[in-house]
């Protein structure tokens, strides 16, 4: 991709916007991730602004793009997008990991609508995606399906059982997102990779991810995934696709956004204190009335 | 006698043939589960998905979400344990409407030894919420479940046999989720099957009532849900009973009569199955023998029982 970097004004505050959401709404729920819905913001903003077809008044609209968050602990990310684009109320976030809350821990589409499937055990959201892309070619119809999976995630074997079959298919109406933030809830000690985003070992140090697609047959994309200009463009250019399923893999820093967050392995799933949440809203430029500046 | 493997692949071709939303996704197994008559019958509705259960899982989740009826082909065991958290979270917890057919149940899976052989999968899959658990006990029953699953939406669990087993019904037979069926009337024990290990049962109650004991017995092919009232009016009018499965003791058939008779209607119920062990390759008749499931055994069991 070379593409020049253009940040869309307002791509940039609704991304501020859900990651003030996602950081005060886990702080008021007392539960949640953050880094990994932090290093998928934009790539969430992006796909719900401009890439997908769909309609949030009618979230079940037979023709809509599908999209399915496979590392479904980042639902926060995703609902605090989805509030944005008016598939929930914003003030409805308060309601997160409550007991009757449409907003579960981890998605579940059978509580709220415009989820297309229920994720959260790792590695299932891609074959379920394969299965949507299949039914779609088989009856003739022209949306996409979009599956967002993280990098940590790819560690998972069903991962590259999908990886095949979805080649082995041509499915070119099926694109992979994969949040590549370098970081997992533990994983490996630091090591020394010149290019690792985090303060603990890469999920894949001495692995080209892209490769291992491309290997398997799929078209393969690199973007940074927190260039709203890049993500878009690759998305778009996966319209071009024949025959092959496009990955896009995304370089994205964990904890994107927060000084204190970024790149920081614990950060997968702390609460954040009062102090923590006050420098919160200072770095993502949030005024009284919880808007972005 | 058919096979329920092949009444399965042979009724899904039947149903296919006018209803283009049915599918078979195969993980490599059709020609040993006879999807391949399917796939001779309906080649565009049959998608090959390899050697790997997980994956297809999803996927069948995927193809419902668009309005088509997919059903699974594998062996049992690499569907309730294999891909066990994909059947829980993708298919169960979602009521998605996929149904799974489990070929290769139980212990007689054709000299493939422990590996292959699964006998705690109604243990588990009657422990999932939204699951329906239907066991056929012959090729009438086993077309009328496959019939009826892929008309009712949600999912489905039917548990098929690999070997031709005796005809307990005909072609009127009619299935209704959670009905239970008294094929012999007694007075001194009622025997409880399911699948093919009620026709042994009721060769067994034959041989009883040469030894002056009056066996009943109650086919249950529908697991999950089940008719509980019918069951305790059942039970009630025998003094000891027998769940017989081939399946493992704890926590199927025998397990579902224990919590049932417990809280109803309480009263003695020995649980004929697979102890707490393993099988291991060998010909249906020595592993019947050895886990006690063939007639004579039930009936000496019987016996030894009532002492």
């Amino acid at each position: 991709m070379d593409r020049p970097r253009v940040a869309d004004p307002e791509l940039e505050r609704r991304a501020r916007l859900a990651r003030w959401h996602v950081m005060s709404t886990v702080a008021a729920s007392g539960a949640g991730h953050v880094g990994g819905p932090l290093s998928a913001i934009e790539l969430l903003v992006a796909l719900y602004f401009q890439v997908l077809d769909i309609r949030p008044d009618e979230p079940e609209w037979a023709d809509r793009d599908r999209f399915i968050l496979s590392k479904g602990h980042s639902a926060i990310g995703l609902y605090a997008v989805m509030a944005q684009r008016g598939y929930l109320p914003v003030a409805e976030l308060a309601s997160f990991d409550r007991g009757d809350s449409r907003l579960q821990g981890h998605p579940d589409a059978t509580r709220l609508p415009g989820l297309d499937a229920s994720t959260g055990s790792l590695g299932q959201g891609l074959a379920v995606g394969i299965g949507i892309a299949l039914g779609a070619r088989m009856r003739g119809r022209g949306f996409r399906t979009f599956v967002m999976l993280g990098d940590g995630e790819c560690q998972e074997g069903m991962v590259w059982e999908s990886v095949q079959v979805a080649a082995r298919y041509g499915l070119d109406n099926l694109v992979a997102v994969v949040d590549q933030n370098d970081l997992q809830q533990y994983g490996w000690p630091p090591d020394d990779r010149r290019d690792a985003r985090g303060d603990r070992g890469s999920p894949w140090s001495g692995t080209m991810l892209g490769d291992a697609f491309r290997a398997f047959g799929w078209r393969v994309m690199d973007v940074d995934g927190h260039d709203f200009d890049q993500v878009i463009g690759a998305c778009s250019d996966a319209r071009e696709s024949v025959g092959q399923p496009t990955v896009i893999v995304a370089r994205t820093v964990k904890g994107q956004g927060l000084s204190f967050t970024a790149g920081r392995y614990d950060w997968h799933a702390r609460i954040p204190t009062p102090d923590e949440l006050a420098l919160a809203r200072l770095e993502l430029g949030i005024d009284a009335s919880g808007q972005p500046t | 006698m058919r096979s329920q493997r092949e009444t399965w692949g042979d009724t899904l071709a039947e149903l296919a043939a006018t209803n283009p939303d049915i599918l078979v996704l195969d993980g490599d197994l059709a020609s040993s589960t006879r999807a391949d008559r399917f796939a001779d019958a309906q080649p565009a509705q049959f998608l090959e998905m390899g050697i790997a259960e997980q994956n297809m899982v999803g996927v069948a989740v995927g193809l419902s979400t668009v309005g088509y009826i997919p059903w699974l082909s594998s062996f049992t065991v690499f569907l309730t344990h294999r891909a066990l958290d994909q059947v829980r979270m993708l298919v169960a917890q979602p009521r998605a409407n996929v149904k799974i057919g489990a070929a290769y149940s139980g212990l007689l899976t054709g000299l493939t030894g422990k590996t292959h052989q699964d006998v705690q999968d109604l243990a588990i899959m009657r422990a999932m919420p939204g699951m329906t658990v239907l066991v056929p006990g012959d090729e009438f029953e086993c077309a009328a479940m496959t019939r009826w699953a892929t008309t009712f939406d949600g999912p489905v669990y039917l548990r098929l046999t690999r070997d031709p087993s005796p005809a307990l019904f005909d072609d009127s037979y009619r299935f209704r989720p959670g009905h239970v069926h008294q094929l012999r009337e007694g007075s001194d024990v009622l025997l409880i099957a399911t699948g093919p290990q009620t026709s042994r049962c009721m060769v067994a109650a034959d041989m009883l009532a040469h030894e002056g004991v009056s066996a009943g017995v109650l086919h249950v092919p529908s697991i999950r849900p089940i008719d509980t009232d019918a069951v305790v009016r059942t039970v009630g009018r025998y003094p000891t009973l027998f769940s017989v499965e081939e399946h493992s003791v704890l926590g199927g058939l025998g397990g579902c009569m224990a919590e049932i008779i417990s809280t109803h209607s309480p009263r003695r119920l020995v649980r004929i199955g697979i102890e707490d062990t393993w099988g291991e390759s060998a010909p249906n008749d020595f592993l019947l023998e050895r886990h006690g499931l063939t007639a004579t055994r039930v009936a000496a069991r019987v016996i030894a029982e009532m002492g």
